[in-house]
C-alpha cells in the first residue's frame, strides 16, 4: 500500500519537474504512433473508399478479413514484421529492426485493418440517396466518391482517433521491433513494462497517467472538431414520409 | 423534345415498368399521375439517367442516351431533378445548392449569386446558413427544390414535389412552377399521386397503372373520357359495370343496366357489353317529381340515398337508383335538400356526361 501511494507522490514529482529523460520517452511514443497514424490514414481512407464504391467477388469475404484482423494480437504484427525487417529478412538490408522507422512501419500495419474498416463503414452509413443525388446533379465518379468522404467525415476522424489510440496504447509491436533501447526505441508502454519490473513503481505511474491525458487530450479534440457534428437526436431526416 | 419507346425495366425478376412510349414536348409541363407502386418514379429516375431501362430507348433531341457514361452525364447536366425524399448533404443550406454548380465548374461568383437567388425563390434565404439536416422535411424539400433551379434546367423533373409541405408552401412551390415553365421555358414533368395538383399544373398528363402507361391526353380526355375502369375509379368515378348496349339511335344510345334504362351519347352498337362512367359532380339531385324538362336528352333516376360521405367542402351522396350512383354536390346544397340516407331523391345526368367504354 505504501508503495503505491510512495509511487503516485513521485510521479507527480517526475511530471511537475518535468523530467527530461520521461519527456523524451513521451516525444518519441508520440512522433512514431502520429507517424503511424498519419500514414495509416493515408492508406486507410482511399483503400477503404476503394473497397466501399467498386463491385467485386470476394468483397464480402475481404471485409470480413480486415475485421477479424481488428483484433489481431500485436505480438503477431510484432512477429510478422520482424521476420520481415530482421537481418536475414526481405528486407534486412534496410536495417529497420530496433528502429523508430521499424516501430512505424509495425504499428501502421498493425491499425490499417481497423482503420480501414471503419472508413468503409463510415462511407456506408451515409445515405444511399445522397450518392443518387449527387449523380443527378452532375457529379462525375471522382467528384462524387469525394463529397461522399467529406459526407462521412466525422465518422472517418472516430476511426482515426480509434487508430491512434490502438498504436500508442499497445506494447508488442514496441517491444519486439523497437527492443526497448534506452534514448532510441523506449516508448511510454515499453518503460512501464520495463520499470515496473524494475520496481520503480513512481515513473511508471508516470507514464501511466501521461499516456491517460494523452488519450483525454486526443479525445478532446475530437469532440471539439466534432462540436459542428450532430446527435442523432438532433436530425430531422426526410421528415414525414409519403 | 424526349421521346420514349418502348422502355420497360426490370428490378431483379420484376418488371417495374414496361413497354412505355412516350413523347414530352419542348416547353411543356406533363404530369405522370398514378397510384403509389405504379412506376412513376422509375420513369424519372430512367429519364434523369440514373438507371440504364432494360429494354427500350430515350433520346433527348434526337441523341440516344445509351452511350457511355460520360456523354450520359453531359445529358444529365442539362436536366434537374427533385427526388420524393429529399436527401441534404451535412453541410449549410447555401452549400446544398452550390453543389451542382461546382460540379459544372461555375465560377465562384456566379455560384453565390445565383444560389442566393434560388434560395430567395423557395423562400429560405434567412437559412442560407444553416445545417441543411437541421432542417424540417418541407425545408428540406424546398432545398432539394432550389437546389434544382439554381441549374437553369432546361428539363426539370419532380418526383412528388409537394408530398411533405404544406397546403400554403404547396401553392408557393406550385406557382413557382409555373412561372419557371413560363418564363424559362423549362419543360417540367411531375410525378404525383395528387390529381388535383396534376389537373392545377400540367399541360398533358399520362396515367400510369402497375408500370404501364395506360392513357396520355389532357385533362378532359383523362377526367371525363377514361379509356378503362381502373383509371375511372382512380380519377374519382364509380363505374358502372355490367351494362349492355340496347339500341342506338344517331349516337343517342339505350343502354340496360339491369331493370334501368341509361341514355347516353355514343357510337357503340347495340348488343355491346359496357361500362358506364359517370363523373359524380355531373349528377344533380333534386327532390321527386321535380325533374327538369329540356329538350337535351337526360336520364332522370329516382332513387333511395344510401349513404353521405363529407368530402372537403362537398359531400359525395351514394343513390340507389336500381343502380348505383354517385354524386358529387355542395355541402351547402346538401344541408338545402335536407339530405339524409333513406331519403328519396331524383338524380338527373345529361346523357352528353355518360362516359361509354366498351368491355373487352
Amino acid at each position: 500500500m505504501l508503495e503505491i501511494i510512495d509511487g503516485i507522490i513521485q510521479a507527480f514529482q517526475l511530471i511537475v519537474s518535468l523530467d527530461p529523460e520521461l519527456l523524451q520517452v513521451t516525444e518519441l511514443s508520440l512522433f512514431i504512433s502520429l507517424s503511424a497514424t498519419i500514414i495509416s490514414t493515408l492508406i486507410a481512407i482511399p483503400f477503404g473508399g476503394l473497397i466501399h464504391f467498386r463491385e467485386f467477388r470476394g468483397k464480402r469475404v475481404l471485409i470480413t478479413i480486415i475485421q477479424t484482423l481488428y483484433s489481431v494480437p500485436t505480438v503477431i504484427i510484432g512477429l510478422v514484421v520482424y521476420l520481415l525487417i530482421s537481418r536475414s529478412g526481405p528486407f534486412g538490408v534496410l536495417e529497420l529492426l530496433f528502429s523508430p522507422v521499424g516501430m512505424i512501419i509495425g504499428q501502421t500495419v498493425l491499425i490499417l485493418p481497423i482503420m480501414t474498416g471503419l472508413t468503409i463503414s463510415a462511407l456506408s452509413g451515409v445515405d444511399r440517396n445522397i450518392r443518387e443525388t449527387l449523380v443527378s446533379l452532375g457529379a462525375t465518379e471522382f467528384q462524387n466518391i469525394t463529397q461522399i468522404i467529406l459526407e462521412a467525415r466525422f465518422a472517418i476522424l472516430g476511426g482515426i482517433i480509434l487508430g491512434f489510440g490502438r498504436a500508442i496504447s499497445e506494447v508488442g509491436v514496441a517491444m519486439m521491433i523497437g527492443g526497448n533501447i534506452r534514448g532510441e526505441t523506449r516508448v511510454l508502454t515499453t518503460s512501464i513494462a520495463l520499470e515496473t519490473g524494475m520496481g520503480n513503481f513512481g515513473l511508471s505511474i508516470a507514464l501511466g497517467i501521461i499516456l491517460l491525458l494523452i488519450a483525454l487530450v486526443v479525445v478532446l479534440i475530437m469532440n471539439f472538431i466534432t462540436s459542428g457534428a450532430l446527435t442523432e437526436s438532433d436530425r430531422v431526416r426526410g421528415g414525414p414520409q409519403a | 423534345m424526349i421521346r420514349i419507346t418502348g422502355l420497360s425495366h426490370q428490378f431483379g425478376r420484376r418488371e417495374v415498368i414496361h413497354g412505355i412510349d412516350l413523347e414530352i414536348r419542348n416547353g411543356e409541363i406533363f404530369t405522370l399521375i398514378g397510384p403509389s407502386g405504379s412506376g412513376k418514379t422509375t420513369l424519372l429516375r430512367l429519364i434523369n439517367l440514373l438507371d440504364r431501362p432494360t429494354k427500350g430507348s430515350i433520346t433527348f433531341d434526337g441523341m440516344l442516351t445509351d452511350g457511355h457514361e460520360n456523354e450520359r452525364r453531359s445529358i444529365r447536366r442539362s436536366m434537374a431533378m427533385v427526388f420524393q425524399k429529399p436527401a441534404v448533404l451535412n453541410t449549410s443550406v447555401e452549400q446544398n445548392v452550390s453543389f451542382g454548380l461546382e460540379f459544372r465548374r461555375v465560377p465562384r461568383d456566379q455560384i453565390q449569386m445565383r444560389v442566393a437567388s434560388a434560395l430567395e425563390m423557395v423562400g429560405l434565404s434567412n437559412f442560407s446558413r444553416r445545417k441543411a439536416v437541421t432542417l424540417s422535411g418541407g425545408e428540406m424539400q424546398r432545398v432539394a427544390i432550389a437546389r434544382a433551379l439554381v441549374l437553369n434546367p432546361e428539363v426539370l423533373l419532380l418526383d412528388e414535389p409537394t408530398a411533405n409541405l404544406d397546403p400554403l408552401s404547396t401553392e408557393i412551390i406550385e406557382d413557382l412552377i409555373v412561372k419557371i415553365n413560363r418564363d424559362k421555358k423549362t419543360t417540367v414533368i411531375i410525378a404525383t399521386h395528387d390529381m388535383s395538383q396534376g389537373q392545377r399544373l400540367a399541360n398533358r398528363m399520362g396515367v400510369m397503372m402497375s408500370g404501364q402507361l395506360v392513357q396520355v391526353g389532357n385533362l378532359i380526355e383523362i377526367f371525363y373520357h377514361p379509356v378503362n375502369r381502373a383509371i375511372a375509379v382512380f380519377v374519382g368515378i364509380d363505374p358502372i359495370r355490367e351494362s349492355v348496349v340496347e339500341s342506338n339511335d344517331n349516337n343517342l344510345a339505350t343502354i340496360a343496366v339491369r331493370d334501368v334504362r341509361i341514355q347516353a351519347v355514343t357510337n357503340i352498337s347495340p348488343g355491346q357489353q359496357v361500362t358506364l362512367c359517370i363523373r359524380p359532380e355531373e349528377v344533380t339531385l333534386s327532390l321527386p317529381d321535380t325533374c327538369p324538362t329540356t329538350s337535351s336528352a337526360r336520364n332522370c333516376l329516382p332513387g333511395t340515398i344510401t349513404h353521405l360521405l363529407p368530402y372537403g367542402p362537398f359531400t359525395r351522396v351514394k343513390v340507389d337508383c336500381g343502380v348505383s350512383i354517385t354524386a358529387l354536390i355542395t355541402r351547402q346544397s346538401s344541408d338545402d335538400l335536407h339530405l339524409s340516407p333513406g331519403k328519396q331523391v331524383m338524380a338527373t345526368i345529361k346523357a352528353t356526361a355518360v362516359h361509354v367504354i366498351p368491355d373487352r
